[in-house]
């Protein structure tokens, strides 16, 4: 076991933990923060997305020792009340059917949007083809980002 | 953390503040969320518990105005969460944003909470409008009561009761006292609204969990969290139901952060408890990261021998015999046959395939002095209950089921062995743990669709008509022993109905049946035995369509003919309504501009109908083969019809979509290998799922409303998909797909 000081959604964190664990287990079962999921383990279906320094990245792939000093961002800090352009779309489009893939998808599209924001559905494909979702939300995820986008363009005008 | 915090914690808390406060209609039982050990709380019921009808346990109305309805069902992605609760909100004419929702715990109360055979919605419908409708009368009432107004001249809506002659208005929280002191109505005596009035049903209205789904709150089983909670992990032979010959146990209980270790005899049900070893540790990681040093041998025996290309050279020497068991004979095909102006024949296959929902199987449990209380994601918390009465002898009175939301269901959590196993553990430690199996359990631990293997012959008459259809169906059972008898049992999805389209259409129809034995569990997966039934029947009614020369619709309807209403074969036969279907795929045509396009060669459109689970369903895809084979899958049109009243238009609409995603990606991906008693694949590296750049990019829905039923739209949506594609590639290609995942056929053309 080994302590750990992190930053996450901008506060300061420590754990002690295996320093093999992944970034997926510190945040679920030692830091209570489980709106990042686990799918695979493997790096394949996304649920695990965070940002790691603004980059989206799969929390089950990168082990706590290499977190060092970046900023990790997780869905339950994407914005201060939950209302990030995409959170909201997801509600105001009822995206989600199960809902257990779309805390990856909404962290994904977030590093999409702030990169590129207005995207186009190629743009997109490309993108959240990282994030399985099994219940097929597909189309509403693609008209959820252009509405964010939308929306996003509009509040910064 | 913990439990308590799992949903709407803010207004539960505020609830159950409220309700110590005192004045309510109490429409019977409470669930009190506050208290970390979840026991319901029985509060005092305006409703006589004698009666059969219950609409007591659903509705709470509390004396700030704040109406609580209970859902039953378990959620699973189908939204009913939302739905059914809209149906009682309907009725009771409150606003939708007056309204809390609360999932209900497993209670006999409550009737069925088992969510397959998308028969949640048929079978509640009618009740909760009559629960609605009895908490709104009493509402009426007590205004009536107050205001020494006749009932007739009151109405309620927007949460109130009002007087227009008047000019009084009572909210339903200021009602609620006085509510409470009346007698419940008979429920047929209410009144029911009239569908022309509905303001809620038929309305998009977002699931009632999606503001925690978007910002990560805890809701599913997998986030459960209890005081001093330890993680498990259950390893299970590769081989299904091996025993465990011996295990490094102590190793294992020497690993960093391993609290225990032990191995769990288990039985030879597929279905409930088999042979593991069980690691506990402080942390999910500390149960991973053992494991991966456990070493277990197990008592392999003769199933390590079973593997999928065994299975499909036995299918092919068994093609060509008499099938075990006739489902259907009418006329006489060999003679059809014999004197047919053309005759076709063509074998379709299709493997094994996994639910692979995202969020793996997992449960979490507490036993305590005899009393276990568990926290499930699942589809049927009354199965979960069963097994642990019988497999752990706990009393079922002694089990408090906790259902929390699902990362995805597919028919998968309707079989309860994650369940039992975390009982098994949990009884043996008596501290709180939750198994958390990873996706190589899942996928390898899975109960299948089954694979199976369809050789068919048809024969057209001179003017092209479908005279004679021959099917030889070799399928999948399990050798099962029960009272000391040994037989047999068709696997659960694996069998086919003597009355499946087209039976009863064809005047010479002969259906037959062989089981080949293994050792694979099978389960209900999406519409079962429909999600692939449909693609083998109707690509081959689009072979005969084409070998006759015809037009792929005009053939169908030639088939369906004017039958009306078709009687179901004996008593377990299904009534099929030809008008329904015959309305449904005619609707699609219109819309899909069936025929009226010029397309270039790579380019086509197909369609398919398919009745199940009480709906009536026709797609038209249009789909792009690249000369290299690429598809694209450019539309979906699909028409539906599944009765009277769409509840929720938004989540229905959802479910059509999804279907049409789901039914893509189990055709063009989905395969699992078996080899040694084995399931060969183990996680999304080689049992690919599809993605949204494979996804449609346009779905176009429409729902045909007739006056039918109200009935479930989880599954029967998906049926139509595989075919109406696999007739799009035909046009546009030349090619036929006749073996499954699509990825399997060279769709490239010159």
């Amino acid at each position: 076991m080994t302590k750990y000081k992190l930053t996450i959604n901008g506060e300061q964190k420590s754990v002690d933990v295996a320093a093999d664990t992944p970034l997926l287990w510190v945040l679920r079962d030692s830091l209570n923060l489980v709106g990042t999921k686990f799918g695979c383990g493997i790096g394949q279906c996304g649920a695990c997305t965070v940002h790691i320094d603004g980059q989206s990245s799969r929390a089950c792939q990168i082990q706590i020792s290499k977190v060092g000093k970046s900023q990790i961002t997780t869905i339950e800090g994407l914005h201060p009340h939950g209302e990030h352009p995409l959170q909201k779309v997801w509600q105001e489009l009822d995206v989600p059917q199960c809902g257990y893939c779309q805390a990856g998808q909404i962290m994904t599209a977030a590093a999409l949007l702030k990169k590129n924001p207005r995207p186009t559905d190629d743009e997109i494909d490309v993108a959240l083809a990282g994030n399985l979702c099994r219940c097929g939300t597909y189309l509403r995820i693609r008209a959820g980002i252009h509405r964010a986008a939308e929306i996003a363009g509009k509040e910064s005008a | 953390m913990s439990i308590d915090k799992i949903e709407n914690t803010s207004r539960r808390d505020f609830l159950r503040k409220s309700a110590l406060a005192g004045g309510g209609l109490v429409l019977g039982f409470y669930f009190d969320p506050a208290n970390s050990a979840a026991k319901r709380v029985a509060k005092p019921s305006a409703i006589s518990e004698a009666s059969a009808f219950k609409p007591n346990a659903f509705i709470r109305i509390d004396s700030n105005g704040i109406v609580t309805l209970i859902s039953k069902q378990p959620e699973i992605g189908q939204g009913i969460k939302t739905s059914l609760p809209m149906v009682i909100a309907e009725e009771l004419e409150v606003s939708w944003k007056d309204v809390v929702i609360v999932q209900g715990d497993l209670d006999p109360i409550y009737g069925s909470q088992s969510a397959g055979g998308s028969r949640s919605t048929p079978t509640n419908y009618e009740e909760f409008h009559r629960l609605g409708a009895t908490a709104r009368t009493m509402l009426i009432q007590a205004a009536a009561e107050i205001w020494q107004a006749p009932v007739a001249e009151l109405l309620a809506h927007d949460s109130a009761v009002h007087h227009s002659v008047s000019g009084r208005k009572l909210g339903y929280g200021q009602l609620a006292e006085k509510a409470a002191s009346l007698p419940v109505p008979m429920p047929d005596s209410v009144q029911l609204k009239a569908a022309k009035d509905y303001k809620l049903l038929g309305t998009r209205i977002g699931g009632v969990d999606n503001p925690s789904v978007a910002t990560g709150k805890p809701l599913f089983g997998i986030d459960v969290k209890l005081p001093g909670l330890l993680y498990a992990v259950y390893e299970k032979s590769p081989v299904f139901g091996s025993k465990v010959i011996s295990a490094n146990l102590d190793k294992i209980k020497s690993l960093p952060g391993v609290k225990h270790a032990f191995v769990i005899e288990g039985g030879a049900d597929l279905k409930g408890l088999l042979p593991g070893v069980a690691i506990v540790a402080d942390s999910t990681w500390s149960a991973f990261s053992a494991r991966k040093q456990l070493e277990v041998i197990w008592d392999e025996g003769q199933a390590a021998t079973q593997s999928w290309s065994g299975f499909s050279a036995k299918a092919r020497e068994l093609s060509s015999q008499t099938g075990t068991d006739i489902l259907r004979n009418d006329g006489d095909v060999k003679a059809a046959l014999a004197g047919a102006a053309k005759k076709v024949e063509a074998a379709y296959s299709y493997p094994f395939i996994s639910h692979a929902s995202i969020e793996p199987q997992n449960c979490t449990a507490w036993y305590k002095n005899g009393a276990i209380e568990l926290w499930a994601p699942t589809q049927n918390p009354e199965a979960g209950q069963k097994v642990i009465t019988e497999t752990l002898g706990i009393p079922k009175d002694k089990i408090t089921l906790h259902i929390t939301r699902s990362g995805g269901g597919f028919g998968r959590r309707l079989i309860p062995d994650y369940i039992v196993e975390a009982a098994a553990i949990a009884q043996r430690l008596k501290t709180p743990v939750k198994l958390t199996w990873t996706r190589e359990d899942d996928l390898q631990h899975d109960h299948y669709r089954a694979g199976g293997f369809h050789f068919l012959r048809g024969g057209l008459d001179d003017k092209g008509k479908l005279i004679a259809w021959h099917n030889h169906f070799v399928t999948f059972a399990n050798k099962i022993t029960k009272d000391g008898k040994t037989k047999l049992e068709l696997g659960s999805g694996a069998n086919l109905s003597g009355d499946e389209f087209p039976g009863r259409w064809v005047e010479n129809c002969l259906l037959e049946q062989t089981p080949l034995e293994c050792n694979i569990p099978m389960g209900p997966w999406r519409a079962p035995r429909s999600n692939v039934l449909a693609w083998v029947f109707h690509s081959f009614i689009d072979e005969l369509a084409h070998a006759a020369g015809r037009d792929p619709l005009e053939f169908r309807l030639e088939i369906l003919g004017d039958k009306g209403f078709v009687p179901g074969t004996g008593e377990q036969g299904i009534p099929y309504d030809v008008n329904r279907m015959k309305h449904v795929l005619q609707h699609v045509a219109e819309k899909a501009e069936w025929g009226k396009k010029k397309l270039p060669r790579g380019q086509g459109q197909g369609i398919a109908f398919h009745f199940s689970h009480r709906g009536y369903i026709a797609q038209v895809a249009e789909v792009t083969v690249s000369k290299d084979g690429k598809l694209k899958v450019d539309r979906v049109v699909v028409s539906t019809d599944i009765g009277a009243q769409i509840v929720n238009l938004s989540g229905a609409e959802n479910q059509v979509q999804g279907s049409v995603v789901d039914g893509l990606g189990a055709l063009t991906f989905q395969e699992l290998n078996i080899d040694k008693g084995r399931i060969v694949q183990s996680n999304f590296g080689d049992y690919p799922m599809i993605r949204i750049n494979e996804a449609p990019t346009q779905v176009d829905v429409h729902f045909l409303k007739t006056d039918n039923p109200v009935t479930g739209l989880g599954e029967p949506a998906l049926p139509p998909l595989a075919p109406a594609v696999c007739n799009a590639i035909f046009a546009a290609t030349g090619i036929r797909v006749r073996q499954l995942p699509l990825l399997r056929t060279d769709l490239s053309w010159t």
